[in-house]
């Protein structure tokens, strides 16, 4: 491997980690608040869509990546109405949102198939040779750059603020938590509310920054590799910046190879995230599994 | 439980009466949105009706439709029984259309009554092992079989495309690529000159014997003793890890029958795209259903009236196919929902 090789595998594995972690990240803090969200995948593709129908009407990626975080949280309030609320199974609801989510972008984005945007700039770091191989490996659009900030404010957030004990208290037992006067039900909506903002802005990123493009079904299964990296990390957002980077890795990796026209067939690469998610998963093995929220999946009905 | 005709006529009523609600919100709120987005709902659905119930064609094209429906549905009911979430459906589809391709492609000189036994096999195995592999990984206390059944649907259709743009690629398709056409003696037969297929009585097979199999057998008992208390079962005695591969090899071989069926009663050779999502659609079907067998027709049925509606759509007014999930999705919330709070549903 040359030189330019690998600085293109560690650019697109910190591309296509990023938008990773922010699912990750996401999907985290509604764990830590007991709800598991399997429409994480669904949320994704809202994002994608109407961040990159936004930018395509507006000319401004920035307001693309609002667009898209407001449509991912409205959309996972919905769902959190669904489990919160109504209690419904999180399985299931998680699902049919996934299932809203292929058709909401569906819709969103069919006016926008082949339109042309301006993608998020890339801001490269002051000072840096532009023609340097420094300034290829250190120019980045903004997401990327908040990406590691995001993650370490969600750490202090779960782990050092009030709300955080709070939220982590509801995941591991909403009926102690109710008894220690906190409200379980209005720290689960904040939960998912950012859960949905991030999972809008992990769409956005891929549209907006890394393929420019709108597709259906675009995120392709991204979704569901981030709930798998939250077992991964343990739960905890540090742990998910490594999972992030070593699935963007991976996924990196095979494109380049593909790129550089590698004999190996594009269909047996493109199986690499997933069976690398679930090989990571099998070597975890299940007691990685007990660092789980103890009331993960569990319907809080309320104390008599 | 009602035993005689007048309350069970109640029953039935009381249950019509709320499907009409839901069945009224989802479409009128379904209906909102698209003319949001500037289209005609109102004729959509009325092309529907007009295409469905209009002529005879339309109608068994629903039958159709119902097939992969129907296996995928039991495909993930029969797993839920024992506890276990089987949302990989899709995979196992794909699975066993890609094993019945290569025995179509290995045996084609042999006539119709030795092959299509051994594809129907073939395609069961297909999606048997892939599915086991899930179960192994739960059996064994790995990995939760709703991550890694949802993960490998991502796989198979891409060992189904290796196939078919590279060992299987027919030569005389340069532009699309597909494998050979399947010999006529590995067509499943088709009745009444429509495309309803052989796979109609395979998909009414699997429910009946679903059912049975529950209500009638010690296997039954023992998997709803499982699916109660797995503890308590292994306790009595009752092979909980036998049971859990078991029932992942036979759901994942009843999902391989639909992509069995789809390749050679519909296609006729392995396509990339063997299914439009049948077998997640499979999975709510039988969430909807209670995982009740039944209630897996009912709602098979409802379903492919509802994938009728996502084609019509796409014709008539050039709305992508993948909108019809939005009626699906408002469909579950709503039934998600309307569900009693506090009644613990699962």
């Amino acid at each position: 491997m040359n030189s330019a090789l690998i600085a293109g595998v560690v650019t697109s594995s910190i591309m296509s980690g990023t938008s990773l972690l922010y699912a990750t990240l996401g999907e985290i803090i509604g764990e830590r608040a007991g709800i598991v969200n399997l429409g994480i995948e669904g949320l994704m593709l809202i994002g994608a869509s109407s961040g990159f129908a936004a930018a395509a009407l507006t000319g401004s990626p920035y307001l693309g990546i609002a667009a898209a975080a407001l449509a991912g949280a409205a959309v996972n309030l919905v769902f959190a109405y669904l489990v919160v609320t109504r209690h419904a199974n999180q399985l299931a609801a998680g699902l049919s949102l996934m299932f809203f989510g292929v058709g909401l972008s569906a819709l969103i984005g069919g006016p926008f198939v082949g339109a042309l945007i301006t993608g998020l700039p890339r801001l490269s770091i002051p000072g840096l040779d532009p023609g340097g191989i420094g300034a290829r490996l250190a120019s980045y659009d903004l997401l990327v750059y908040l990406v590691l900030p995001t993650s370490l404010l969600i750490w202090w957030l779960i782990f050092r603020t009030r709300w955080g004990l709070g939220l982590r208290t509801v995941g591991e037992s909403p009926s102690v938590a109710f008894a220690a006067g906190l409200r379980p039900h209005v720290l689960q909506y904040q939960a998912l509310a950012w859960a949905g903002v991030l999972a809008g802005i992990a769409g956005a990123h891929i549209s907006l920054a890394l393929t420019l493009s709108w597709a259906e079904g675009m995120t392709a299964g991204r979704g569901f590799i981030a709930i798998a990296l939250v077992i991964f990390a343990k739960w905890n957002p540090l742990w998910a910046i490594a999972g992030a980077l070593l699935f963007g890795g991976a996924e990196a990796l095979q494109l380049q190879l593909q790129a550089a026209g590698a004999d190996v067939s594009p269909f047996i690469m493109t199986m690499t995230p997933y069976l690398l998610t679930l090989l990571v998963l099998v070597l975890w093995g299940w007691r990685r599994q007990s660092a789980a929220p103890a009331a993960l999946g569990r319907t809080f009905v309320g104390v008599e | 439980m009602p035993r005689d005709g007048a309350a069970l006529w109640d029953c039935a009523a009381a249950r019509a009466k709320a499907f009409a609600l839901v069945a009224a919100v989802a479409l009128g709120g379904f209906a909102t949105l698209l003319i949001a987005a500037g289209k005609d709902p109102l004729k959509a659905y009325a092309d529907t009706l007009l295409y469905v119930f209009g002529n005879a064609y339309g109608f068994s094209e629903l039958l159709v439709r119902m097939i992969p429906l129907m296996l995928t549905a039991v495909a993930a009911a029969l797993p839920a029984r024992i506890g276990l979430i089987n949302v990989g459906a899709e995979g196992q589809l794909y699975m066993g259309a890609w094993l019945t391709t290569a025995g179509a492609l290995a045996f084609a000189d042999r006539p119709a009554f030795v092959l299509l036994p051994l594809l129907t096999l073939l395609g069961f195995i297909g999606g048997g092992l892939w599915a086991l592999i899930p179960g192994l990984l739960r059996a064994f206390r790995l990995v939760s079989e709703t991550i890694s059944t949802l993960l490998l649907n991502y796989v198979a259709p891409l060992i189904v495309s290796y196939f078919i743009f590279g060992p299987w690629r027919s030569p005389d398709s340069s532009a699309y690529p597909q494998s050979p056409a399947f010999a006529e003696a590995a067509r499943l037969p088709s009745f009444f000159h429509s495309r309803i297929h052989l796979g109609l009585v395979y998909a009414l097979a699997a429910v009946v014997l679903y059912a049975l199999a529950m209500t009638r057998t010690r296997f039954g008992l023992d998997m709803r003793a499982i699916g109660g208390n797995p503890e308590a079962a292994r306790r009595l005695g009752i092979p909980v890890i036998r049971y859990m591969l078991a029932t992942m090899f036979i759901a994942g071989g009843v999902a391989g029958l639909a992509g069995m069926a789809e390749v050679t009663a519909i296609q006729g050779r392995l396509v990339s795209e063997v299914s439009p999502g049948y077998g997640f659609i499979g999975f709510l079907v039988a969430w909807l259903a209670g995982s009740g067998a039944s209630g897996i027709v009912v709602m098979s049925f409802l379903f492919a009236l509802i994938s009728a509606v996502g084609d019509i759509l796409q014709i008539t007014q050039g709305v992508p196919y993948a909108v019809v999930n939005i009626l699906m999705a408002v469909i579950l919330f709503i039934v998600l929902g309307r569900q009693p709070v506090g009644s613990g549903a699962r």
